[in-house]
């Protein structure tokens, strides 16, 4: 890899959105201890679009749900778009993954009861942004994503496609460092799922940095770098031509 | 979250819930319906003691020398035993107070009883019977529609002339004039001389079922011992006269009954005050255990939104999950599941609030009670309705604030 060795004490490279050194997350189960990830360093750059790969057991959940700051370390460090965030608090955890992070779901993960354009909402709600400019920002975001039209539609009311677009404007609503997706293609259809590789293609494009959790090799083909996980340890690191 | 966006979203969620969400506040809907309704009668019968009930009864600016209270409250045996033990109030009693009274005041001689009056086969039992002084209807304030008063000089000689209630004279005449018509009042015949405008009721009770005649005529062997008054009714201008008057008469009656400095009276002098009195102490117990039904609904109406609260959060824990990845701190839950909370039971209180002001209407308008909303009851109910909601879910809410986001966003 070209990027230079890190060590506990540094701080990263301007340039670099995600730090990890030597990440490790264990889980006591009873009287046993999983390992769930062993020391994972890692570097991603502003604007890759990076998926990780690897087989149920590996470790990708857990991998995910700390950089997604849902879950902290049990040891190792993570540093995210310059500030370590490894050892903050809930509180400071819910605020940067309002700022820094846009989710998607596999599942979407909308809620029902309200509309798109709400839904998109919510992240400025959290953010303290008044009514009349959430509202602007998250009409924006639906445009973005082609849904200007569908604003006051219910999730129930959308197709799948559609409801994962809304579930990209919410992600990326509060202009977030990272693009955070978790099987993003895994509830629909080979061409729905297309269209939204296109979608994420074309915010990589735009700038924005993608990191994708999937076991599809077709999906994973999308991004430009390609990290595997095995055992809660990086087995793979490929650049492979977008 | 700012709390009025908590609150608008509690009000959408009540919206798409409204069946299960009026079932989880029906305690606290009855709570607060009772509290609003119970208060507006003890209100409403306050004003109505005060404004007609008292007057009715004593008179306005009167009281009565009787042998023992009439209106009582809270009587013991033994007081009981040492009343009856007193003298009663004789005729030459009440000659003594009408000599010896320099206030202006009007009196009347008053004893009754219930009996039984016919007229032509028509039987009319459980009628008051009243044997009165000619000024008894200036002091009771009864006018008569028809015919008469019996006038000083026929009720100093004991002519058996009558006025009647008006359900009375309805009942044994049926629309046809008494006046100048022979009654039987306890077998004894009177002429009928008048009959008094319509009283109504008060209470259920009709105003309307008495006879008068003068005291000193054979009535009064119906309704006492020879000689012998139930009451002497006082009436002054004023309050201060009638005050005057009162001392005057405990004097002269101290004096009549040989009582020394040491003594306490030996009779009773009863003004409106006693009916007021008599039922404050009735109004008192509605205080005492009022309180204690509307805390048990709220109580009970508590626990039950606490458990819509906590099936609530178990049931969107994915939401919960999802506002968390979002970015929701701790704070911001667990005030969405407070307000929630709150504005469950708010809308409970609001709508037991309405209820109760309803029912206090149909109260006064249907049935013998009356009932008067009291507005700082209102406010008391608006304000239960939050404070069982904050108490109540508390724990729901800090249950909800405090879910794992992973785990939250993995549950179906």
């Amino acid at each position: 890899m070209t990027h230079q060795e890190f060590v506990t004490g540094d701080t990263p490279l301007p340039d670099i959105v995600i730090l990890t050194h030597k990440l490790a997350r264990e889980y006591i189960m009873g009287t046993e201890t999983v390992r769930a990830l062993r020391g994972v360093s890692l570097q991603i750059r502003r604007n890759e679009y990076v998926a990780v790969m690897g087989p149920s057991g590996s470790g990708k959940s857990t991998f995910m749900n700390l950089i997604g700051c849902l879950d902290t370390p049990s040891a190792g460090e993570y540093w995210l778009n310059g500030q370590k965030v490894s050892d903050l608090g809930d509180d400071d955890l819910a605020r940067i993954r309002n700022k820094e992070i846009g989710f998607v779901f596999q599942t979407f993960n909308l809620l029902p009861r309200a509309d798109a354009l709400h839904n998109v909402e919510l992240p400025l709600v959290y953010a303290g942004m008044r009514a009349a400019e959430r509202r602007k920002k998250a009409s924006d975001a639906l445009a973005r994503v082609g849904l200007a039209d569908r604003m006051h539609h219910r999730p129930n009311e959308l197709s799948g496609g559609q409801r994962q677009r809304v579930a990209i404007a919410r992600a990326l609503v509060n202009s977030p460092s990272i693009l955070l997706a978790d099987e993003p293609t895994g509830n629909l259809d080979s061409a729905t799922s297309n269209e939204i590789m296109g979608v994420f293609k074309e915010l990589h494009r735009q700038g924005q940095t993608v990191v994708m959790v999937t076991h599809e090799p077709d999906i994973a083909a999308n991004a430009e770098r390609v990290v595997t996980l095995r055992d809660g340890l990086i087995h793979t690191d490929q650049k492979q031509a977008a | 979250m700012p709390f009025y966006e908590a609150i608008s979203l509690a009000l959408q969620t009540i919206r798409a819930q409204k069946l299960k969400s009026f079932f989880s506040v029906i305690g606290v809907f009855i709570g607060v319906t009772f509290l609003i309704a119970a208060v507006s009668i003890v209100n409403g019968m306050n004003r109505y003691m005060t404004d007609k009930f008292a007057a009715t009864i004593v008179g306005v600016n009167t009281f009565q020398l009787r042998q023992r209270p009439n209106i009582n409250f809270n009587m013991t045996d033994s007081i009981w035993r040492s009343w009856r033990r007193r003298p009663r109030i004789t005729f030459a009693d009440a000659d003594a107070v009408s000599r010896g009274v320099t206030v202006p005041v009007t009196l009347s001689w008053y004893s009754e009883d219930q009996g039984t009056v016919e007229y032509n086969g028509k039987i009319a039992r459980g009628i008051n019977l009243e044997g009165t002084s000619a000024d008894y209807f200036d002091i009771k304030n009864l006018n008569i529609t028809e015919g008469r008063p019996f006038s000083p000089q026929e009720a100093k000689a004991g002519i058996p002339v009558a006025v009647l209630g008006w359900e009375l004279a309805d009942k044994l005449f049926i629309g046809n004039d008494p006046i100048g018509k022979t009654i039987k009042i306890q077998g004894l015949p009177y002429t009928v001389i008048g009959v008094v405008e319509k009283q109504g009721t008060m209470l259920g009770m009709s105003l309307d079922k008495f006879v008068v005649a003068p005291a000193t005529s054979p009535i009064q062997r119906d309704v006492n011992p020879p000689h012998v008054v139930d009451a002497l009714m006082i009436q002054a201008n004023t309050i201060p006269e009638m005050n005057a008057a009162m001392d005057q008469v405990e004097g002269i009656m101290r004096s009549r009954h040989h009582l020394r400095p040491t003594q306490d009276d030996n009779f009773a002098l009863e003004t409106s005050a006693a009916v007021l009195d008599w039922w404050s102490g009735i109004s008192r117990l509605m205080f005492y255990f009022g309180p204690g039904i509307v805390m048990i609904s709220l109580v009970v109406g508590g626990i039950v939104i606490m458990n819509i609260m906590l099936m609530a959060v178990a049931e969107r824990t994915r939401e919960i999950g999802v506002r968390k990845s979002l970015g929701a701190k701790r704070k911001d839950i667990m005030r969405q599941f407070l307000a929630e909370a709150i504005t469950l039971s708010t809308v409970g209180a609001a709508l037991g609030i309405a209820t109760g002001i309803i029912l206090s209407i149909v109260i006064q308008a249907f049935t013998p009670l009356a009932a008067q909303v009291a507005p700082w009851s209102v406010g008391v109910g608006v304000l239960l309705g939050s404070v069982v909601g904050v108490v109540f879910g508390t724990l729901p809410a800090s249950r909800a604030s405090r879910l794992d986001p992973i785990a939250a966003l993995r549950q179906e």
